[in-house]
Parts: structure tokens; C-alpha cells; sequence
């Protein structure tokens, strides 16, 4: 179990961290790599899918898109776009590449949320003389912001993951970390690399469930039935049974596992 | 940029173009070789998983208290980038397809354990109880009416899973398992469009290609939705004896219950 050891000492060495190259510099990279691209990535999919639920078009294409992006390998596109014109532009082939993954569950996500705001509220909404724009904004939105929610955490995961990829063609982030050990026959800095990545990942996963939690305006508000007490006594502690059933990349296909049955 | 200047008659190899058919003749077994890799790689990884998959998932649901540990520590297992899973795996199996096997099966038990668990809370607790009536005991229950009606949501969970491991399998070329993804790395570090735009082409299809046979084996498999549909079609479905109404539940009408029937021939 020297590994255990080797990977201790690796980590608790300063110079690691701080040297060129070091734990730092990669993780700043990385940050800034999955930052960057989810921002880029929401402000392309998140417009066009409200507006494609909206007018309700496009299922057929925010389906096929997640199915798409599982088949095509991360790795092959962006050793393809790192090999091709993009390549000589610095980080724009891994940026495309990121933004290009993250998309799927963002859209899908998105359109499924609007798409399946319940129906009898949009028609009475529209009865209420509510104008598209309303609609969209006071009740299609607020409706479909936790499977949004869902879309931007499983988008941010995705972005970790194949930020960590983008080291396999010379691209920065922590996975130089682990491509380097891999070089350098140094396992121990192999795992500690991977440790790093991996806690990085679920750090990103948790906080963003917690942000998903603290928006979304079913829980926190007092339930439908009881909507006239105001008191603040409705703070939503029902949502502790399910313990995120709906994180991690699975998004729909199965119907979400219940909490009703026997 | 390479060799693209040379512009000579020496052929796209020597170009170092994009696409180029030589390399497809004179690389025909490489490119074989890598694509049973890949293959077997991607099916021992699922046929794993679903083995052990299915216990879990019915013990999962048998004892509830198994049920949140069961799912949370799946959820951690798929949050983990790949890169770092295999390497988390390097110091257990070493330089070996061990490390890219197992590591596929952690991704697909997530998957797989998911789908079932959603397919067993799915039976219509009717279904149960009236298997239960007829004195079914708690193994023929589980093998003869409630697993054949989560088939569905497990086939569904494999199609997922091995359209995912076809995908991840190319990262073990960092510990020279990747099948295509070997050849995909090699092609990077030597500058070889081909190669790279070749193996890249072969994966998607592979992965398409098992989507396709997993979604006939399904129809195969559970041929019961197939029948419902066809009957409709030709508008003789209202003559059902058994008379339970189109299911009150689900949203979309075409597939139709799976459960009603089953039980049927079951009983």
C-alpha cells in the first residue's frame, strides 16, 4: 500500500503546488477553461431552447442531441479540432470542443422543462390575457427552472470532465497533471492528479445541487394547496427524501424513479 | 504544418490529407485489430455490469435502506471525469485493459442500476398483487412478472450504457486499452489526419450500430409492445377481453402498457 503513501507525499509538497505547472496554475486553468465555457454555453442553449419549448418545435432535435452527443467521443473531437485550423488558434479548439459537449443537456433540459410546464397553468395564464412574452417570463420559466437547473449541472460536470481531457492533445487543465505522470512513469502524481480532478468534479456537482435547491421556487415557496398562508413556516423541508435522483448526466429517458411505490 | 506543402504525386499518405483511402488498404488490420479491441472492451464492460447490476438494483429495492447508499455512491462513480477514473485504477490493475474494463462498469452499473430500479417502481402494483393472488411466491414474482416488465427500462439502460462505453473506451488509450482510441492517440502524436479522422469515424459508427441492434434486440425481446401496436393499427385493439382502458398514467400513447398483457399470459 505504498501507493497510499507516494500519493500523500506528492500532495503535501509545496513545490507541487506551486511550481510552473504545479496544482495551481492547473487548477486555474481548469476553473477558468470550465467557467468560460459554461457561460458560452448557457448563453447559446438557453435562449434557443425557452424560445423552441415555447413555440413548442424542435423535440425531435433537443432529443436527438443528447443521444448525438453520447455517441460522438469527446477525445475524437478534440484531438480532430486540435489537429485542424482551430488548432493554431490557442484555446479556441478546446473551447469549441467543451461548448460543443456541454450543449445537449443544457438544451434538452431546457425545452423538456418548459415543454412539460403543466398545461392547464400556461392555458390559464393565457386567459388571463398574458402576452407571449409573459408567459414565458412569469410562468413557462419559473416552471422549468429546476430541470434548467438540472441541464446547467450536468452541463458544468460534463464541462469538468472534458476540460480534463483537453491535457491529452497539449491543451491546459488539470488533466496535464495525470498526462504527465503518465510520462514520467510517476504514478504517484498519475493519482494525485486524479484525486484532484475527481474531488474537483464532485465539488462542482454538490455546490451546483445546492444552488438548484436554494432557486427553485416550488420548494422554497409554501405548497400550491396552502398558497394563501403567507407565514413563513412553508421553508420546503419535503425536499430531503429524494437525495438528487436527478443528477449526473442521466437526464429522462427512464421515467424518474418515485418515492410512492410500496 | 507537415507535409501538405509537398503537393507532389505521391498519394494522400504522403499528404497527409484528411481523408485518403490508401490508408484504409494498407491499414486494414491495424485498423481491425483496434476495432475488436474496442468491441470486446465495450461488451465485457456492459455484460459486467449487467450482471452485477441486477442484483443490486433488486436488493435495492427489496431493502429500502439500500436504496439511497446504492444510488449516491452510483451518482459519485459517474460524476468522475474518465481520465481520472482510469488513473485512480492504474495503481490497482497496473498497465492493463483491467483498468478500462472495470472502469466502464463502474459508468454503467450507474446507468444500469438507475433504469432497472425506475422499471421495477414502474409495475403497476396491480400486476403484483394479482401475481401475489394467484400464489406466486416473492422468486417466480420477481422472475416471471416483475423483471419482464422493467425489460423495457433495462434495455433502455443498456443502450445508454453501451453507447457510452463505445464513447469512453477511446480514453484507454492513456493505458494503451482504447481499441480505436489507440489509434486516435497515435495519430495525434505522429500528426496523422487520417488515422485520427479514420478510427474517430469507425467509433461513431460502432456506437450507432450497437444502438441500432440493441433497440431490435429490445423489439425481439418484448415483443408484447409490438403486438399492442399492431393490433391498434388495424383497429381491432378494442376488442381486448381483458377490457382495462388504455393506461391512465403514461403521457405518450403509442407504445401502449406493457404491463396489462404480460400478466395475462403470465396467469
Amino acid at each position: 500500500m505504498g501507493i497510499f503513501t507516494d500519493v500523500w507525499t506528492w500532495l503535501t509538497t509545496g513545490s507541487h503546488w506551486t511550481e510552473n505547472g504545479g496544482v495551481l496554475q492547473r487548477l486555474t486553468e481548469h476553473a477558468y477553461l470550465t467557467g468560460v465555457c459554461l457561460l458560452l454555453s448557457c448563453a447559446i442553449a438557453l435562449p434557443l431552447a425557452l424560445w423552441l419549448g415555447h413555440v413548442g418545435r424542435g423535440g425531435a432535435l433537443a432529443v436527438n442531441l443528447s443521444n448525438a452527443g453520447r455517441a460522438i467521443p469527446t477525445f475524437a473531437v478534440l484531438v480532430l479540432l486540435s489537429m485542424g485550423p482551430l488548432g493554431r488558434h490557442g484555446d479556441w479548439a478546446t473551447i469549441v470542443a467543451l461548448v460543443l459537449f456541454a450543449l445537449p443537456p443544457l438544451l434538452t433540459n431546457a425545452y423538456t422543462g418548459v415543454r412539460e410546464a403543466d398545461r392547464e397553468v400556461v392555458e390559464a395564464a393565457r386567459g388571463m390575457g398574458m402576452t407571449g412574452w409573459q408567459l414565458l417570463r412569469q410562468v413557462e420559466l419559473p416552471l422549468a427552472l429546476p430541470l434548467i437547473m438540472t441541464g446547467i449541472q450536468t452541463a458544468a460536470v460534463q464541462l469538468v470532465a472534458t476540460a480534463t481531457l483537453a491535457a491529452l492533445p497539449g491543451g491546459g487543465g488539470l488533466g496535464r497533471l495525470i498526462t504527465a505522470g503518465f510520462g514520467n512513469y510517476d504514478t504517484a502524481q498519475v493519482v494525485a492528479g486524479a484525486l484532484l480532478v475527481a474531488v474537483l468534479a464532485l465539488l462542482v456537482e454538490r455546490a451546483l445541487a445546492l444552488v438548484e435547491r436554494l432557486l427553485d421556487p416550488m420548494r422554497r415557496g409554501p405548497g400550491p394547496r396552502r398558497a394563501a398562508a403567507e407565514s413563513g413556516e412553508g421553508d420546503g423541508a419535503d425536499g430531503t427524501g429524494g437525495g438528487g435522483p436527478d443528477s449526473g448526466g442521466l437526464t429522462s429517458k427512464t421515467p424518474a424513479p418515485s418515492h410512492s411505490a410500496a | 504544418m507537415s507535409s501538405t506543402a509537398t503537393g507532389g504525386p505521391e498519394g494522400c499518405l504522403a499528404q497527409n490529407d484528411w481523408l485518403c483511402g490508401e490508408y484504409l488498404r494498407t491499414r486494414q488490420s491495424e485498423l481491425l485489430d483496434a476495432t475488436v479491441e474496442h468491441v470486446w472492451i465495450t461488451a465485457a464492460s456492459v455484460g459486467i455490469a449487467l450482471l452485477l447490476a441486477l442484483p443490486l438494483a433488486v436488493a435495492a429495492r427489496r431493502w429500502r435502506a439500500a436504496r439511497g447508499p446504492a444510488l449516491g455512491v452510483t451518482t459519485v462513480l459517474y460524476t468522475i471525469p474518465s481520465l481520472a477514473m482510469f488513473a485512480l485504477l492504474l495503481p490497482v490493475f497496473g498497465l492493463s485493459a483491467a483498468v478500462v474494463v472495470t472502469g466502464l462498469v463502474l459508468y454503467s452499473l450507474t446507468v444500469l442500476v438507475r433504469n432497472i430500479l425506475a422499471g421495477l417502481d414502474a409495475v403497476p402494483a396491480e400486476a403484483r398483487e394479482a401475481a401475489r393472488g394467484m400464489g406466486y411466491g416473492p422468486g417466480r414474482l420477481l422472475f416471471e412478472v416483475e423483471l419482464p416488465l422493467a425489460l423495457p427500462a433495462l434495455l433502455a439502460g443498456v443502450r445508454i450504457a453501451t453507447v457510452t462505453a463505445v464513447s469512453l473506451t477511446t480514453i484507454g488509450a492513456i493505458v494503451g486499452y482504447g481499441g480505436l482510441g489507440n489509434l486516435i492517440y497515435d495519430g495525434m502524436e505522429s500528426y496523422f489526419k487520417s488515422q485520427v479522422l479514420t478510427a474517430s469515424a469507425i467509433c461513431v459508427l460502432l456506437a450507432v450500430a450497437a444502438d441500432v441492434l440493441l433497440l431490435w434486440l429490445g423489439r425481439a425481446l418484448t415483443p408484447w409492445t409490438r403486438t399492442r401496436s399492431r393490433a391498434r393499427k388495424r383497429g381491432t385493439g378494442a376488442g381486448r377481453p381483458k377490457g382495462t382502458k388504455e393506461p391512465r398514467g403514461t403521457q405518450q400513447p403509442p407504445p401502449g402498457t406493457a404491463g396489462t398483457d404480460l400478466v395475462g399470459k403470465a396467469g
